[in-house]
Formats: C-alpha cells, sequence, structure tokens
C-alpha cells in the first residue's frame, strides 16, 4: 500500500525542526530512517498530518566515541556506528548487537534515534543502552533535558519523549573494566529478536566486581535484572552462581506469548541466554 | 491544505539527470516505476522485508520502498537497468547467469544492486553473504546465489 496524504516539511536545522514541532505538537510525525515509520504509513497504521524529514538536518548524525562515553547523534546511521573503528574499540557490544538489528540494505537508513524513540519491545539496541546505563538527550523549542534509560522507556512503542521534543542524540556509556556481550534468539538473522540478552561482567582475579545483565522481548520495555547482578557480584562465576541466575531470571521476568512464542518459551531461553553470555565473558568451563 | 502536496525533484538515475514532479507521498519505488519507467525495480512487500525494491543511493543499499520522492532530491540514484552497459551483462550478472542464480528473477534486481553496493564499497565475500539475508527468493534456496557472490568476488581478486 502507499502513505495517506500529508503535510511534507524538510527543515536543515535542529531549531527549525524543533519549530515545526511546537506548532504542529501530537499532529506531527518525525521522520528519521523511515525504516518503521514508512512500513506503518506504507500499512495506513499511523496518518500523520505532519511529517518533518530529519534526513536533511544538519549536524544530528556525529559518532563520537571519547572520554568514558559513546555519543550517537540522533540521525547517526546503524551502518556508520557499525563500522566506526573508535566505536568497536570502546565499546564492541554495540557493533556486535547492531549486526542483529535487520539487515545491511536496512541498517543504511536505520538511525539510533529513530531507533530509541520507537521502543519496540524486542529491539536489540534499548537492551545494550539498559546493560551500560545509558541516557537519552532531549530538546524542544524550550529547552533540553537528558533521561536516563529507565525514565525514557515508558512502555510498548512508548516513551517520554513529548509530542514537542526530540531525540537528538543517545549516550552508551563505557565503564571501565566491563565487558559486554549481546546475543539473542531469532528465527532469521536480521529479524526481531524473540529474546534478546546484554550481559556485562567486571571482574578482579576469580571475583566478579560487577554485573549488568538486560533483556529485549521479555517485556514492554527493556529490563535490568538487578537480583541476578547481585548475586553474581563478588564470587565466581561457577556452576552454582549459573544456576542461581537461572533461577532468578526466571522469578524476575512474566514475558507475554505472542504468535511468535509463548510466554514460558521465552522465559527459559531468556535463562539460557544469560547463561551463554556469563559463560563467555568469564572464560573458563563453569 | 488545499490539494496533494507535490515537489519538484530533480536527481541522477543511472547517471541520466532527470526532473519530476510528484506528490511528496510518492514512493521511490513508485517514483522510478511510474513516473520514470524503469520497472526492473520490483516491488513485494512495501514494507522492507524482502529486499525486491533495493536500490543504490550514493553508492549504498537502501529499500526505494521505504523512501519518500523528495528525499532523493539532488542524489544518485542507480537501479538494475544501469548494469549493463551497450546490453553487456556486467561481471556481476555473468556470475548470477553463470552459477543459474536466479529461476523466475523476481529478486535478482534487488540482489544485484546490493551486491554491487558491496563490490564498490570494497567489502569482503563475507560481507556480501551477511547481505543476502536481506533479500527474500522464493525460487533458488540461495544455493545458487552464493555460488553467484562466490565466482564474483575470486573475479575480482583474480584480476
Ligand atoms: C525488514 C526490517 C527488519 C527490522 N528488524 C529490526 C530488528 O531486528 N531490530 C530492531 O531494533 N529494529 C528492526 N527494524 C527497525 C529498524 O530498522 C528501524 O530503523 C528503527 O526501529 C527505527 O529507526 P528509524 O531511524 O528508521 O526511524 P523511523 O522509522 O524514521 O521512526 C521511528 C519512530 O521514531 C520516531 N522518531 C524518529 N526519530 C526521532 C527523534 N530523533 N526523536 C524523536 N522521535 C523520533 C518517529 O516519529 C517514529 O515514530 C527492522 C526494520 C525492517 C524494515
Ligand atoms: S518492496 Fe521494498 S523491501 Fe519489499
Ligand atoms: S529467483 Fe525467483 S524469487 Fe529469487
Amino acid at each position: 500500500m502507499k502513505p495517506p496524504p500529508f503535510r511534507y516539511h524538510d527543515p536543515r536545522t535542529v531549531e527549525e525542526a524543533l519549530g515545526l514541532l511546537a506548532e504542529h505538537g501530537d499532529e506531527a510525525r518525525l521522520l528519521a530512517g523511515g525504516q518503521s515509520l514508512v512500513p506503518l504509513l506504507n500499512l495506513r497504521r499511523v496518518r500523520p498530518r505532519v511529517l518533518i524529514d530529519l534526513n536533511r538536518v544538519e549536524g544530528l548524525d556525529g559518532v563520537d566515541a571519547g572520554a568514558g562515553v559513546v555519543r550517537t547523534g540522533a540521525l547517526a546511521r546503524a551502518v556508520g556506528v557499525e563500522r566506526a573503528p573508535a566505536v568497536a574499540s570502546a565499546l564492541p557490544v554495540l557493533p556486535e548487537a547492531l549486526l542483529h538489528v535487520a539487515y545491511p540494505q536496512v541498517r543504511t537508513r536505520t538511525t539510533i534515534g529513530g531507533n530509541v524513540a520507537h521502543a519496540d519491545p524486542a529491539a536489540e539496541l534499548p537492551a545494550v543502552l539498559a546493560a551500560v546505563g545509558g541516557d537519552v538527550r532531549l530538546r524542544s523549542a524550550g529547552g533540553q533535558r537528558t533521561l536516563g534509560w529507565s525514565a525514557f522507556f515508558s512502555g510498548r512503542h512508548r516513551t517520554a519523549c513529548r509530542p514537542d521534543e526530540m531525540v537528538v542524540a543517545v549516550d552508551f556509556p563505557v565503564a571501565e573494566g566491563f565487558a559486554y556481550t549481546f546475543s539473542e534468539l531469532t528465527p532469521k538473522l536480521g529479524s526481531f529478536a524473540i529474546v534478546g540478552a546484554c550481559v556485562g561482567l567486571s571482574r578482579s582475579g576469580d571475583e566478579v566486581t560487577g554485573a549488568r545483565i538486560a533483556l529485549c522481548g521479555v517485556a514492554d520495555t527493556p529490563v535490568r535484572l538487578q537480583a541476578a547482578e547481585q548475586r553474581l557480584t563478588g564470587g565466581a562465576v561457577d556452576a552454582a552462581a549459573l544456576e542461581d541466575v537461572r533461577a532468578l531470571v526466571a522469578g524476575a521476568i512474566d514475558p507475554p506469548g505472542d504468535l511468535h512464542a509463548p510466554g514460558g518459551y521465552r522465559s527459559h531461553v531468556a535463562g539460557v541466554l544469560v547463561v551463554r553470555g556469563l559463560r563467555r565473558l568469564w572464560g573458563a568451563p563453569a | 491544505m488545499t490539494g496533494p502536496q507535490t515537489r519538484v525533484v530533480r536527481f541522477a538515475v543511472n547517471g541520466r539527470p532527470v526532473q519530476v514532479t510528484t506528490e511528496v507521498r510518492t514512493l521511490v519505488s513508485d517514483l522510478l516505476r511510474h513516473d520514470l519507467e524503469l520497472t526492473g525495480t520490483h516491488v513485494g512487500c512495501e514494507h522492507g522485508a524482502c529486499g525486491a525494491c533495493t536500490v543504490l543511493v550514493d553508492g549504498a543499499p537502501m529499500r526505494s520502498c521505504l523512501m519518500l520522492a523528495p528525499q532523493v532530491d539532488g542524489r544518485d540514484v542507480r537501479t538494475v537497468e544501469g548494469l549493463a552497459v551497450g546490453g553487456d551483462l556486467d561481471a556481476l550478472q555473468e556470475a548470477f547467469r553463470s552459477e543459474h542464480g536466479l529461476q523466475c528473477g523476481f529478486c535478482t534486481p534487488g540482489i544485484l544492486m546490493t551486491l554491487t553496493g558491496e563490490r564498490e564499497a570494497g567489502r569482503t565475500v563475507e560481507d556480501a553473504l551477511a547481505a543476502l539475508p536481506g533479500h527474500l527468493c522464493r525460487c533458488t534456496g540461495y544455493v545458487n546465489v552464493r555460488a553467484a557472490v562466490r565466482r564474483a568476488w575470486s573475479q575480482l581478486e583474480g584480476s
């Protein structure tokens, strides 16, 4: 199908875009990579009166990996982030996770800002943002604010971004000594995850000094698993710890079932992915 | 709003400058097929899943069904019609013919454009094979498509 009619604007500056948002508010939609919004338009699931195309806005596509944080401009394309050597060395889990987001031909347009703003429950990047404890930077004509990931993601395809606001950047902090890994179960490489897990560890010898575990595909928003993180901290990743973690993962989530997978299956897979991630990071057979 | 909003869109198609006045909501796939009569770009799903509509925009493979006409203003667009110069298949197309990398050919233009983008960007044969999941092919089972990719890339290395 084809998109319904709309009024189209393609501003050149952030200020112009914010002015249009202030004027049109919830009658308008921002268009970034269009890899989620244009399908919705073509299927006529959304009918905005006004479309504000961000693709010609200057200065929103930067990718900056330095000073303890990888900051991606809202318009940074997934391919650019995934192929940037500075990102690969600062936070290799970012390119690792992005390889699971759709296909290369879709990632040439997919933007980091659009991906988090779309807030799909199965999307990989929000889980990475949760694991690293990242922030989303927002601007409106009236001001700017920064929200932590848990304040930003408020529901299924819902965020705290107001109709007069836009995401201008996404910050992925790089914590000293942490290594992360991302894995997911999916029917086909490039499809949305049935369940995805981003796991991070820091260690000192045989002792875990910090653990971070986040999941996508198990709830309306990405989920951090604090009880499992606490169980791991201060000990080794041994068979007993992994058994406890598996139970704590299952206890912390109650995934809904849908046509892709029943809830109980998702819950089981979450435990398997977390345990595999921990094993991979710990190295020794546990 | 009085009547549908239109725009004059100027861009290059396979190196040829074109100018089209069209509704802003026109998909680039329809711009190519209907306005420019370049029907080599196929349309399967119109939601990004099948890859039949993939073209190169400024050298990068993109879904033309997920782009609006004004978004290609000033850009360089390449479609499957631009591959065979003077009627001679290019090396990639020859590889597909040699390996029988197609049957009905519905998916082929999109696959060829993705692979052309990968080749010109100097990407490896592994990169090229990893891009194939972005195309649905109902005929070949991908075996001969993968063989064509390997042949094309080994010729590239041999040349
Ligand atoms: C075949 C296919 C497979 C896919 N598979 C996956 C997958 O496995 N995992 C995954 O995560 N995604 C997947 N996607 C979707 C992903 O590619 C989208 O690109 C992404 O979810 C949205 O990013 P976008 O830049 O395309 O945003 P758009 O589609 O342009 O916008 C999405 C939404 O975000 C809003 N928005 C955009 N930019 C901003 C901003 N700066 N501030 C505030 N709001 C904004 C828009 O108004 C819209 O509501 C897939 C897409 C396709 C076509
Ligand atoms: S028609 Fe564009 S991806 Fe299917
Ligand atoms: S050759 Fe028929 S769909 Fe691929």
